[in-house]
């Protein structure tokens, strides 16, 4: 049974007030749980042996309704602190995880893990709810409320406490033995279970194409043959995963078997009082009650440490260290056997490439795709810090330099550029959120924008054509007015009369600027100053 | 009602299973009940200090009781388990089996990969709302019954004192849970769809937004998001709990009102004294009930509308050909004056199409987007059946014919053709299960995916990961062209094998293509107007209508190509 991972207390502060409260809470709910056992007991003794009537028990009644009333209370203000507690930690959690993605940059951030951490982000910090509203206050009960009833207990009746202290600590014993053996056993049944789930999405996914070979209904078998197989599976691992609460229900309800025959027998040989068997009986249970909840939770728990284990995952990240130089960007950039190793997602690589970007210069860079053109541009922008080989910029190494700096003197288009919902003047003024309107639309004109400036776009541009979000992302860059230009295709996707007029209108744009220019359309190369071939990369194996 | 009579004729086999797994869950649950109630009485009669064989009855059932509970509750768990996983794989047939009455034309937007998922997670659902939902209701309400009876026999007012506590807490409670938490999900849906967006953007635009300085602005913004949010959700904290405080409160009036008849009742000589402790003990342990009923009521509702979308699948429209049984008895495909109309669009998308394909011979169907032309290879596959008009192969009307003998004859490779997520040879095998390694590589080195495969270091068992996401677009497209020739069918339909890919990789695929497809009887549906010159024909669909057709030197003047 896992306890509160140090990190939650780490990375959101509020989990120490919520504690706090907990544990102020769980004082009172205990002090509640001795006055109930006490005045039940008491009246059901004096009704039952010294006759006393209704009058007679008016005072205590009364108080049994406030002190009955106030664990109800108390429960619910336990409820209510849960989930304001909840609200500030996922909150807490989710600015810190988003702060930190930004600070790790677009290289780490692949697109499969964007699509995850948009979730987790979202939805998936949501199932800390649970763990806040019952596992976490379970916990803090667990760890005193069967302390105080069992020395209730030991003064009431000795013999009696020294049963629920023998089997109390058999019970976390237990569950951590059971819950070892099948740990392993569980998570490799749930996943092949989720894995069960995957593959059920992926053949719906692909029923079409199963249809067109005529095998849609073949599959069927396959899907009874895989969940009957799985139903056996999982069901021989729950056999083992159930012990542990068998294990706690058991122990609980026997003890309190064995504490009521106990006191029973006691009684029968006048050693023992009435009043103080039924404390000993109303208050077993209660001992076990906390552990037994926490038992129930469990599960509800684990989804909510899983996702905040994943959100702790990227925040313990170590973020590249970076330099704290500045340096002017207008100046001749020089690349010298720059290594970059390629991963098996993207494959592009650099492979000790030496080269120099002179400064107020065009600069044209061609190769096939896949020998790390994009790449280049990404190690100019300082996404991509080279494996070994540097970049020396007027003399200083880009490693030492600050980057957010260094960013603010580059205009960049991607080969893919992503544009933001809202109107086109926005997507253009990104760089330049006070830009003028004048300004944004020369540079929409520059760049060719065939689209209102005012139209609103959908998100990651929807609803415009792949030329035309290449167009407007072009405008992004120019209106920027920034010295060094990185531009990745942009004419992909263009139609040739407008890359013709394109033609005209970017050397005025490119004028006293540095520019690398990506692209294998040859009609680009008659820009650039000078032109360097890529060789295509080793793929690597 | 209907997704309840829908969820009884899918788990009807496993009903036993159910109700063994109901009674197991009563029996243990009542031995808590047991337990509470017999100490009660064996205390208060001991007190009495009879004759110790006097109490033997009562301390035999104490202690199984006892024993009973976790026994009992063990047993239940894994009963219960069992039969939900068995309605589980049952309702995944059923789902599968009515997707596939519909594919592929029918399904509309259950295409969309996130619609599936839900769908995937409704069928799930049916898990958690046997388990978490049935189960425990079933339980509760024998449990309950059975206890208010028996308290009932000692002192009817005591039964009654139970009855409505129980009602209180096990209807009030849950109901209370439900709305609150309704009326709190209403409220923070809009808000938390209004964070999603631009966490959304922030993360898939990480690159543009950091590379322009624009990531702290857009930080900012999602900042603002989150704090409405958050102060929205701490506003809603106080009505979580409202509905268990509820079940707490009726248990806590039921110990008090029982303890006012009982102790009355002892008076006045209608109860015997030794009976006051097991009516005031009783419903401490009976509230263990309706603990689990706030949940299931949640567990409830949000199964049983997963049923209803489960269910809804019967309704799908099946506007595929109505097939027959004769075998195949020629190859050439022919559509004659035939209309075809989408379920549910208001005008045919096809207009009196006529197109024989023969066998070797290779006819390019070219025009705008929405011109028709994924609506003809749907019509000429059996997908969609005509209106109006004919498709026969071999002669024969498909609504002769036997669908599988047909499908062994005629293969579509759809653009948007799925790749498993699995082996490239279990991708490949799809097309022809039984084919040996050498054929796999035949058809891959005429899709000129060949030499890339023997690239990869673990050869044919590459996986190709989640959406072929680990191939590149024409990779993924040379795998499903590869796939379709290993069926080495005689008629190969090809539905936009291009589309997605940039210019340099759409042109080399297609020349490609149409190496591979010599002499095979081909219709390729593209939007390209280059590289056709080598066909037999070439159709220009405009609206659904035939608008040129002839020899590809007549059809298509030297026009640019983009």
């Amino acid at each position: 049974m896992p306890a509160i991972d140090p990190r939650l207390l780490r990375y959101a502060r509020t989990t120490r007030v919520f504690l706090t409260l907990s544990v102020l809470i769980g004082v009172g709910q205990a002090v509640v749980i001795l006055t109930q056992a006490w005045l039940l007991a008491s009246i059901i003794t004096d009704a039952f042996l010294h006759g006393a009537g209704l009058s007679d028990l008016s005072g205590r009644l009364t108080l049994l309704t406030i002190t009955l009333v106030t664990r109800a209370l108390l429960a619910w203000v336990a409820e209510v602190t849960a989930h304001h507690c909840s609200a500030a930690v996922k909150s807490e959690l989710r600015m810190r995880l988003l702060h930190k993605v930004v600070q790790l940059g677009p290289r780490w951030l692949t697109g499969e893990r964007s699509g995850e951490l948009t979730t987790l982000a979202t939805r998936g910090i949501d199932a800390l709810d649970d763990y806040f509203s019952r596992y976490l206050p379970q916990l803090v009960l667990v760890c005193f409320v069967p302390l105080v009833v069992a020395g209730r207990m030991f003064a009431a009746d000795w013999l009696s406490a020294s049963i629920v202290v023998v089997t109390l600590p058999l019970i976390p014993a237990f569950m951590i033995l059971v819950g070892l053996t099948t740990k392993q056993l569980t998570a490799r049944q749930w996943a092949a279970l989720q894995l069960l789930a995957h593959h059920f999405l992926d053949v719906l996914a692909g029923l079409g194409t199963l249809k067109a070979f005529g095998r849609s209904r073949a599959q069927l078998g396959t899907i009874e043959r895989l969940a009957d197989k799985q139903r056996k599976a999982t069901l021989s691992s729950l056999r083992i995963a159930f012990l542990s609460s068998l294990v706690l229900e058991l122990l609980a309800t026997l003890s309190v078997a064995l504490v009521a025959v106990s006191v029973g027998l006691r009684l029968v040989d006048g050693r023992l009082d009435l009043q103080t068997a039924l404390l000993v009986l109303i208050l077993a249970p209660e001992a076990y009650l906390p552990l037994r909840l926490l038992g129930a939770h469990y599960h509800a728990s684990a989804e909510g440490l899983g996702a905040a284990e994943q959100v702790f995952s990227v925040l313990d990240h170590d973020v590249p260290d970076q330099g704290t130089a500045s340096v002017r960007a207008d100046r001749t950039i020089e690349l010298d056997q720059v290594v970059v190793a390629g991963n098996d997602r993207e494959g592009a690589a650099l492979d000790g490439l030496s080269l120099t970007i002179p400064a107020g210069k065009v600069t044209g860079i061609l190769g096939p795709s896949g020998c790390g053109k994009s790449t280049l541009l990404a190690v100019l922008l300082g996404f991509i810090r080279p494996d070994s080989g540097q970049v020396v910029v007027n003399g200083i190494d880009l490693a030492t330099v600050e980057l957010a700096g260094w960013r603010s003197q580059i205009a960049w288009m991607s080969q893919d550029p992503v544009l933001f919902a809202g109107t086109v003047f926005e997507n253009i003024r990104l760089g330049r959120p006070y830009a003028d309107d004048l300004a944004v639309r020369r540079a929409g004109q520059a760049a060719r924008v065939d689209v209102p400036l005012e139209k609103v776009i959908g998100e990651r541009g929807n609803g415009l054509s792949s030329g035309q979000r290449r167009r407007i992302a072009l405008a992004r860059a120019l209106l920027l007015d920034a010295p060094l230009l990185l531009l990745d295709e942009p004419t992909e996707g263009v139609d040739p009369e407008t890359e013709q007029d394109l033609l005209g209108t970017l050397p005025a744009a490119f004028a006293g600027r540095t520019v690398v220019l990506v692209t294998h359309r040859t009609a680009l190369l008659s820009l650039c100053d000078q032109v360097v071939e890529l060789a295509p990369a080793e793929v690597a194996a | 009602m209907m997704s309840v009579r829908w969820l009884l004729r899918i788990a009807r086999p496993e009903v036993w299973r159910l109700v063994a797994a109901a009674v197991l869950g009563s029996l243990a649950l009542g031995c808590s009940i047991g337990l509470m109630a017999t100490s009660g009485w064996l205390i208060s009669r001991a007190a009495q200090q009879p004759p110790v064989l006097y109490l033997t009855v009562a301390i035999v059932a104490v202690r199984a009781f006892g024993i009973g509970r976790g026994a009992l509750r063990y047993a239940e768990r894994l009963v219960g388990h069992d039969a939900a996983f068995r309605v589980l794989a049952r309702t995944r047939v059923q789902a599968w089996i009515d997707l596939d009455r519909a594919a592929p034309a029918g399904l509309g937007k259950l295409r969309s990969g996130d619609v599936l998922a839900n769908l995937v997670g409704d069928v799930e659902a049916v898990q958690d709302l046997l388990v978490r939902a049935v189960l425990p209701i079933a339980v509760a309400v024998i449990t309950g019954t059975a206890t208010v009876v028996l308290l009932g026999a000692l002192l009817p007012a005591a039964g009654l004192v139970l009855l409505i506590g129980l009602l209180v807490a096990g209807l009030a409670a849950p109901a209370i849970t439900l709305s609150v938490a309704g009326r709190a999900e209403r409220r923070l849906a809009p808000a938390r769809a209004a964070l999603t967006d631009p966490v959304h953007e922030l993360l898939t635009g990480a690159a543009d937004l950091i590379a322009y300085g624009a990531a702290g602005p857009a930080l900012d913004r999602i900042a603002g998001h989150d704090r409405k949010l958050t102060s929205l959700a701490r506003r809603s904290a106080a009505g979580a709990g409202v509905g268990a405080a509820v079940g707490a409160t009726a248990l806590a009036l039921t110990v008090v009102g029982e303890l006012l008849v009982g102790v009355q009742a002892v008076r006045a000589g209608q109860l015997p004294g030794v009976q006051l402790a097991v009516l005031a003990l009783t419903p401490l342990a009976a509230f263990e009930l309706t603990n689990s009923l706030p949940a299931a009521a949640q567990h409830l509702v949000r199964g049983l509308r997963a049923v209803d979308r489960l269910r809804a699948l019967e309704e799908l429209p099946q506007p595929s050909v109505a097939w027959g049984n004769k075998d195949v008895i020629g190859h050439t495909l022919k559509i004659a004056g035939a209309d075809a109309r989408w379920p549910g669009a208001s005008h045919p998308t096809l207009q009196d199409i006529s197109l024989r394909l023969d066998p070797g011979r290779r006819i390019a169907v070219v025009g705008e987007s929405g011109a028709g032309k994924s609506t003809l290879i749907a019509t000429l596959a059996g997908f969609l059946a005509t209106e109006q008009g004919l498709v026969t192969y071999g002669g024969r009307p498909l609504t002769e014919l036997d669908e599988n003998a047909f499908r062994r004859q005629v293969v579509v490779c759809a653009q948007d053709d799925h790749l498993f997520d699995t082996t490239i040879r279990n991708n490949l095998l799809v097309g022809r299960p039984d084919a040996t390694d050498a054929e796999l590589m035949s058809a891959l080195h005429q899709a000129r995916l060949g030499a890339w495969v023997d690239r990869q270091p673990r050869g044919l068992d590459t996986t190709v990961g989640e959406r072929a996401d680990q191939l590149s677009g024409g990779e993924r497209q040379r795998l499903a062209l590869a796939r379709a020739l290993l069926a080495d069918p005689a008629v190969l339909l090809l539905d936009e094998p291009t589309a997605h890919l940039d210019e340099p990789t759409a042109a080399e695929l297609t020349r490609d293509i149409l190496a591979a497809t010599r002499g095979r009887a081909t219709l390729l549906v593209t939007h390209r107007l280059a590289d056709l010159d080598d066909l037999d024909e070439v159709i220009v669909l405009t609206h659904g209508k035939v608008q040129r057709r002839g020899h590809p030197a007549d059809v298509l003047q030297p026009t640019p190509t983009n």
